[in-house]
């Protein structure tokens, strides 16, 4: 295993040290969210016998087979097939917080271009997590 | 530490390997048998497939999710939209895995990513949403077509140890793109800058497109056009590439969740199913030839391209 470079910058190994943990955290609630949708420990939305018909349909008609909105209506449904998308959405989100540690060593520094650039890229990110992107 | 596999073990690998290819008719043809099938054959059946792909993904140096979506959408029932998005997913896990341990080693260079990363992860966001809107057949034609384009380019691809960068590009200097990193192989400190900026801007932005309304992810891409068009070092580029990957695909991901497609009992399998497969890649990546792996990559992109594109022109739906 390579270790730690000493060249490398204080705010990529906050960010290494950050990534980590959200990678690893995200990786668990997946494991055990999805142990939990399989075991049948809370009720679905879409019953397991109907999946085959299910998922070859395209994802409008899947939506409104199961009567499910778009955005993070998946979230509030208490439904254990849906609820086991946590865990991605955790792994989705996980570069935000990492970017935002980069922004006070940019400031500190002086590095305008940097500075921007990493707050555009949370912006981008934020607004595509939003559901700005996906018309309701 | 590496623990050394045995001869027995490295031959029932590449047979895994070999046999996935002559698995793929009997997927087909269990698909076009639907109802008949039980609904958990399929979780399982992927779960298999994903750890042989993600065991010689590692060794090929590619992602695991340029090999996913051909391969699963061509002969799994899935619709192509929630293959994408697992594909996303799978290509996303890769990355965020890889990427701590590649920040530390100096192997990616955030200050050198986040550029790149704007423009990519814009290009995937519209690719994400072109693929949602776009026929299913046409973006089957298009993917069979892109992935016989990688199989091409993986077989006439170049690279460059330490690009010759003569002048850096204004772009590049005012956004200050150099640095110094130290190959972890020899020790030595390789001093480096980049030229062509704006083309490796705009290219990263198509890249994006592609990986978004794809579900691949682009490590395909990335790593020629920074190693050859930027002129970054070859091992830089590689680790650089990885960590892009963590923010363009979470971007494109982002729009396949709020879409709705994403299900759980395809995403999740392959997940596991290619991390797996990847931990026991990364030992085989020592003991195995990786041009034999490169060529089986090769043979499975084509079979995938072809497939796609048949099943796209509905000639073998």
């Amino acid at each position: 295993m390579v270790g730690v470079n000493e060249g490398v910058s204080p705010e990529q190994l906050r960010y290494a040290r950050a990534l980590s943990v959200g990678m690893w955290s995200g990786l668990a609630l997946l494991i055990v969210t999805f142990a939990a949708y399989l075991a049948g420990a809370l009720p679905v939305q879409a019953p397991f016998e109907d999946l085959p018909r299910l998922w070859s349909l395209p994802v409008g008609q899947y939506m409104q087979e199961i009567g499910l909105e778009t955005g993070w209506a998946w979230l509030a449904s208490g439904r254990g097939d849906l609820l086991a998308l946590s865990g991605i959405a955790l792994l989705a989100g996980i570069s935000m917080p990492c970017l935002l540690l980069l922004v006070p060593a940019y400031a500190r520094r002086g590095d305008r271009a940097h500075l921007v650039v990493t707050l555009a890229l949370v912006g981008v990110l934020a607004l595509a997590a939003a559901g700005v992107f996906v018309p309701h | 530490m590496s623990i050394p596999l045995p001869a027995s073990f490295r031959s029932l690998a590449l047979r895994s390997a070999v046999g996935l290819s002559a698995l793929f008719p009997a997927l087909a043809w269990a698909g076009d048998a639907g109802a008949a099938t039980p609904w958990w054959v399929w979780p399982l059946a992927l779960f298999a497939v994903c750890f042989v792909l993600g065991m010689i993904a590692v060794p090929a140096g590619i992602g695991g999710g340029v090999l996913f979506v051909p391969i699963v959408s061509g002969f799994f029932p899935f619709h192509l939209d929630f293959v994408r998005g697992a594909g996303l997913l799978v290509a996303l896990s890769g990355a965020l895995a890889a990427g701590p341990g590649l920040l530390r080693a100096g192997l990616a260079d955030i200050r050198l990513a986040l550029p790149l990363t704007l423009f990519a992860s814009a290009g995937a966001i519209a690719g994400a949403l072109l693929g949602l809107a776009l026929p299913v057949a046409a973006v089957q034609v298009a993917l069979g077509l892109t992935i016989l384009g990688i199989a091409a380019l993986m077989w006439h691809s170049k690279r460059s140890e330490y690009p010759e960068v003569a002048r850096p590009d204004t772009l590049g200097a005012a956004l200050r793109l150099n640095g110094l990193y130290r190959d972890p192989a020899n020790g030595r400190d390789v001093s480096w800058q980049v030229h062509r900026t704006p083309l490796g801007l705009a290219l990263f932005s198509g890249i994006g497109v592609l990986a978004g309304l794809f579900g691949l992810g682009a490590g395909w891409a990335n790593v020629p056009v920074l190693n050859l068009v930027m002129g970054v070092p070859i091992k830089l580029s590689a680790g650089t590439s990885g960590y892009i990957l963590s923010i363009v695909d979470s971007a494109a991901a982002w729009v396949y969740i709020n879409k709705g497609a994403l299900l759980a009992i395809v995403a999740v399998p392959s997940v596991i199913g290619m991390m797996l497969g990847a931990f026991i890649g990364e030992r085989l990546l020592k003991q195995l030839e990786a041009a034999v792996i490169r060529r089986l990559v090769i043979v499975l992109l084509l079979v995938a391209g072809i497939r796609a594109l048949t099943k796209g022109m509905g000639w073998w739906a």
